[in-house]
């Protein structure tokens, strides 16, 4: 059941990446290009994303998941360095190329190498992050 | 390129039925960069398959509806160089901030955390920057 969820889950969402023009890379740069011949599309998906899990947010309350155990904690609000430099460093990446985690791997049957390249360099720099976190806290620390 | 956000908009819906499916069925919380980082650096060992099947559902799809509607625009640079750098930046970012659009913006914004508004404002902001920068002043993307 977990997995069959997991399988559905999955494919709802590279659907909806490829079905919103969220794995055209102009359309998500011509998002961010807000001094060039702007497209409002990303706001829609974004919008559209929003109001079904906020829903499902709703119904966790006094539940617990179908497949039993339980669901995440609130979320913690502490904010914290490491999430302003890591959210400035994935949005210069993204606007780089107009790529992000989810969209990558819904573009990886399109048979274009580029997408297997980004996402070779994308699972090197997941495997750096933990050194620069701690190299980041350290000299926090010192500071 | 008129009904760009009535797909937008639909495509978004998935989008949030997707995460509301693997949030109320499993428990779980949507976030792409969480999903494959945690195969990548063996913190997600415990449910691997689940993000493994997950991740596939993600690729499959895709390349179904493809088989109906012909080959999708991605208009993606062929620099190596830029998609190097960008593969990168995403990488270590999303890790070090513990999200990306699906997690910290979809999953996020729609209980209202805090970190993930917070996020989202930032990455937009360093995204819309290095638009500007690089494409109108640099001239490079």
């Amino acid at each position: 059941m977990r997995n069959f969820l997991a399988f559905i889950a999955g494919g709802l969402f590279g659907a909806g990446l490829l079905v919103s023009g969220m794995t055209d890379t102009a359309k998500v740069q011509g998002w961010l290009d807000v001094f060039g011949d702007w497209d409002p599309t990303l706001a829609f998906v974004m919008g559209g994303a929003i109001v079904p899990m906020a829903v499902a947010w709703r119904l966790t309350s006094g539940r617990i998941p179908l497949v039993g155990g339980a669901f995440p904690p609130p979320p913690d609000q502490k904010l914290g360095r490491n999430l302003v430099i890591g959210s400035v460093l994935f949005g210069m990446g993204w606007g780089l190329v107009g790529l992000c985690p989810g969209p990558v791997v819904a573009s990886l049957g399109f048979g274009n190498w580029g997408h297997y390249l980004f996402l070779a360099a994308m699972i090197v720099g997941m495997i750096l992050a933990p050194g620069l976190r701690s190299q980041l806290d350290r000299s926090a620390r010192a500071a | 390129m008129q009904a760009d956000w009535i797909w937008g908009l639909i495509g978004g819906l998935l989008i949030g039925t997707g995460g509301a499916v693997y949030l109320l069925g499993n428990g779980r919380i949507m976030g792409a960069s969480g999903i494959i980082g945690g195969l990548v650096d063996g913190s997600g060992r415990a449910t691997a398959l689940e993000r493994l099947i997950f991740l596939a559902g993600v690729v499959l799809a895709p390349i179904g509806i493809l088989a109906f509607t012909g080959p999708a625009q991605s208009h993606l640079t062929g620099n190596p160089v830029i998609l190097i750098a960008a593969g990168l930046l995403v990488g270590v970012g999303t890790r070090l901030a513990n999200g990306c659009t699906s997690g910290h913006g979809v999953c996020g914004i729609s209980r209202l955390s805090l970190r993930g508004i917070v996020a989202t404002v930032f990455y937009i902001a360093a995204g819309g920057l290095t638009v500007v920068l690089f494409r109108h002043i640099l001239g490079i993307i």
